[in-house]
């Protein structure tokens, strides 16, 4: 398991294979699905176009927060293990900011597992997103419909 | 007792203060700190205005909690990460 806060953008293949290591010394040869999401950079918002976004981070508290978020996601699916990566600092137009893995037995679970991570990543861990223009740029408000996604997964059983 | 208290995003922004200790009554609750919080400067009562998350000891946490001495309290807005 493992949770990686960092300015550096990342490569998918070193990210997989991690996932499948840590999967096969926690249950060796027992993992038959692993579900991955990458999010990008959108070049627009609700204003219109933006150059990029820069990411604030709370040091020590958003490190702790993804980590408690992937074992929770690991007891709740049953996986035999996951991770999570979110990039800080300023990046800009498609390129990639958070990576979530799930290494289950079967790809419900992963799937469901993959979903989690990211809508309540987007609820309970301290990142704050500014969108940026030239000089100019904006804080994002929460969504009403990140708060909804998170809330389904805390009222299913 | 004393707590430092840390601000992050727009809550760093609109108050100018990132890191500032507070000298404090014993067993003040996180909400008496934000009350008082709001009376040091306009810049603090419009930043603690709106919807505040808090968190002590790098934990999330609600606004009756009580604080101890040497605690961490941080405030921030709703997060948007992902």
């Amino acid at each position: 398991m493992f949770a990686l806060v960092q300015d550096a953008d990342f490569d998918h293949g070193e990210l997989y294979a991690r996932l499948k290591q840590s999967a096969d010394e926690r249950a060796s040869g027992n993992t038959g699905a692993i579900v991955t999401f990458t999010g990008l950079v959108r070049d627009f918002n609700n204003a219109g176009d933006i150059d990029g976004i820069e990411l604030e981070h709370y040091p020590g508290m958003t490190e702790k927060a993804l980590m408690k978020l992937v074992e929770q996601a690991v007891v709740r699916f049953s996986l035999n293990s996951a991770g999570a990566l979110h990039r800080v600092g300023r990046i800009y137009n498609n390129e990639q900011i958070v990576w979530v893995g799930a290494a289950a037995q079967h790809r419900q679970a992963a799937f469901d597992a993959a979903s989690f991570l990211m809508d309540m990543l987007k609820q309970s861990v301290p990142l704050w997103k500014k969108e940026f223009k030239g000089d100019n740029s904006e804080w994002v408000a929460a969504k009403a419909s990140d708060d909804k996604s998170a809330l389904k997964w805390m009222l299913k059983k | 007792m004393q707590i430092t208290v840390k601000t992050f995003a727009q809550t760093r922004e609109i108050t100018g203060e990132d890191n500032i200790a507070l000298n404090l009554s014993d067993s003040s609750t996180i909400e008496a700190v934000i009350s008082q919080l709001k009376t040091r400067s306009d810049k603090w009562t419009l930043a603690l205005e709106g919807s505040v998350l808090t968190a002590r000891n790098q934990e999330l946490c609600d606004t009756d909690t009580v604080l101890s001495d040497g605690d961490e309290l941080a405030l921030f807005p709703p997060v948007t990460g992902g």
